[in-house]
């Protein structure tokens, strides 16, 4: 019998002992400054609730507020904490494995071992993931702090920034094994995960863009994972539109680990 | 079933080892034999190859064209395997400069798949053996290049490797740094560990090497024991004359040169001074000052491996 056509590509090869070992790098690392990725973690959150749901969500609110009477604090929450986690995983698949392509060659010395280029690619990605977890997990303490969340379903959240953060870590992965310097990240950054903080109905409805930036929103990872949490942390939750959201997220990530295979190999293995 | 190697008895067999990057070939068609227990070195200018040889041999890098077995094995098919046997000192250092010394060989020791447990105690008997044993908690930039280097030693010898590949492993470092390194090479060999290494050190490769191959241009030019290759290549003795540099002067150079003609087996011309290669410096130093040559300066030494590789690769500058 035939089996679909991505079972037979086995977008998980890889994930072996082999790439939890990378992990056990990682960690290892983390290991010396968790206090510092706990407190930005906790800080983080607190600041742009206080200011933007606090602060702003006043003038939001008192100006008619939000379709159904959401109060922006609560509307904005679940989408910053996906974006958190997106934007620390975006950063770290960039500067990070470029250090250790380029600039430390870490990497090189760990293609010395059993290991290979894509234990590289899939250990780092489940650092990048656990990173993202652990930040979730803070914002979502905060959330729950300030009572801004609306329904206990928030808690799932923390799977959907996670999702979010790998359909970002995985494609800028790729994108950093064929870079030459860190250059290609400025613009990146500027050009690429700024504007999709800002645009991808975070802090207002995509409605809300004009028309034909629209569909544009639709094809940004971002865009998926911001309506996914906020249904999830607002208690509504159309189970169709939350199918179609995580798949295309999932589709991100598997699309990035793909890319990432083939540019890793082509940039380690020479 | 593993592939058995043409000469089982060899290490690392290749025949026609072949390295492209585009169009550019950085091995060509290479061929040699390492032994198990023996120390063999590449020796050749910068972008001989020798780099891509030895990354070919670590698994690292594919190979273009030819046979290559290590172990045995194939390293397209066998990569993983082949490098859980091996050690490897890369050119640059690799170290994890967010990691301790100590930590850099425990998480090196995982990789290979041993137990935290004899990750620590091995990695506590190489710092020892490399003497960075009071170092073991410190961060690893503030290292000296020498202490570095054997930390990446150290590195190599965690899973306990049968084979040693180690590239320009004393570049840059200072001779007491040299001297020690070569000390631990010297006693890992007399344990069984079989050594493969690149260098352009042509003391090195004196110190360490039972055999040799010099590459040049993509080429494997001449392989032999180093008394062999001076035998081979040079006299046994290399005459240095130096002359007074004014034009009125007879003893001009180029003169010399040919009135030294027939007394050695080959002479040299250097902008500063002759080189007469012969079996007997001092005799032929006599029979020059008998035909009325007065140089300002007479040196007669062994010939080395240096006078080799110059002799093979040429006096020109590679870069």
């Amino acid at each position: 019998m035939a089996l679909p056509s991505v079972w037979q590509l086995r977008p998980w090869a890889g994930a072996s002992r082999r790439s939890v070992r990378v992990l056990e790098h990682d960690l290892l690392v983390f290991r010396r400054g968790w206090y510092s990725y706990i407190l930005s973690g906790l800080a983080q959150p607190f600041l742009y609730l206080v200011a933007m749901g606090i602060g702003l969500g006043l003038y939001v609110n008192r100006n008619g507020g939000l379709p159904g009477g959401v109060p922006y604090l609560n509307y904005i929450a679940p989408a910053l904490l996906v974006t958190q986690a997106m934007m620390a995983a975006a950063a770290e698949s960039a500067w990070p494995i470029m250090g250790k392509i380029m600039w430390d060659k870490t990497y090189l010395a760990a293609l010395n071992t059993p290991l290979g280029a894509l234990d590289l690619l899939v250990g780092d990605l489940m650092w990048i993931a656990f990173r993202a977890t652990l930040l979730a997990v803070l914002f979502l303490a905060v959330i729950v702090l300030l009572g801004a969340a609306s329904s206990p379903m928030v808690v799932l959240a923390v799977p959907v920034a996670v999702l979010t953060a790998i359909a970002f870590a995985a494609p800028i992965m790729a994108f950093t094994a064929t870079q030459q310097s860190d250059g290609g990240f400025n613009a990146l950054f500027r050009f690429g995960i700024t504007p999709l903080f800002l645009f991808s109905g975070t802090f207002f409805p995509i409605e809300k863009l004009p028309l034909l930036l629209q569909p544009l929103a639709w094809f940004t990872p971002l865009y998926h994972g911001v309506a996914v949490a906020r249904s999830l942390s607002l208690g509504q939750i159309e189970p169709v539109a939350l199918l179609v959201h995580v798949g295309a997220l999932a589709a991100c990530a598997v699309a990035g680990v793909f890319a990432g295979r083939i540019t890793f190999r082509r940039r380690l293995e020479v | 079933m593993p592939e058995v190697a043409a000469t089982p008895e060899s290490l690392i067999h290749a025949r026609g080892l072949t390295k492209c990057f585009g169009a550019f070939t950085a091995v060509n068609g290479v061929d040699f034999d390492v032994a198990p227990g023996e120390a063999f070195g590449f020796l050749g200018p910068n972008g001989a190859g020798k780099t891509s040889t030895m990354r070919m041999i670590g698994t690292v890098s594919p190979v273009t064209a030819g046979t290559l077995t290590v172990f045995g094995l194939n390293p397209k098919r066998d990569g993983a395997r082949i490098r859980a046997r091996l050690g490897v000192v890369p050119q640059a250092d690799t170290l994890d400069p967010e990691l301790s010394v100590l930590e850099n060989l425990l998480v090196y020791g995982r990789y290979f798949d041993l137990s935290w447990g004899e990750a620590r105690r091995r990695a506590l008997e190489l710092l020892d053996f490399v003497q960075l044993a009071e170092r073991s908690k410190d961060k690893v930039e503030p290292l000296s290049g020498g202490m570095k280097r054997r930390l990446v030693i150290a590195r190599a010898l965690i899973n306990e490797p049968s084979l040693l590949l180690l590239d320009e492993p004393t570049t840059g470092l200072d001779p007491q740094a040299r001297h020690l390194l070569w000390d631990r090479l010297y006693r890992l060999k007399q344990r069984g560990v079989t050594l493969c290494l690149t260098t352009h050190y042509m003391d090195e490769a004196e110190q360490l090497c039972d055999r040799l191959v010099v590459m040049d241009q993509a080429r494997i030019v001449a392989e032999g024991s180093p008394r062999q290759l001076i035998e081979q290549y040079v006299s046994r003795e290399v005459l240095e004359l130096r002359f007074r540099r004014d034009g009125d002067e007879a003893d001009d150079e180029a003169h010399i040169a040919g009135r030294l003609d027939g007394l050695a087996e080959r002479v040299e011309q250097l902008p500063d001074r002759v080189l007469v290669y012969t079996a007997d410096g001092e005799a032929v130093a006599a029979t020059a000052y008998e035909r009325g040559m007065r140089p300002t300066s007479v040196l007669v030494r062994r010939s080395t491996l240096e006078d080799v590789f110059l002799r093979l690769t040429g006096r020109s500058l590679v870069e």
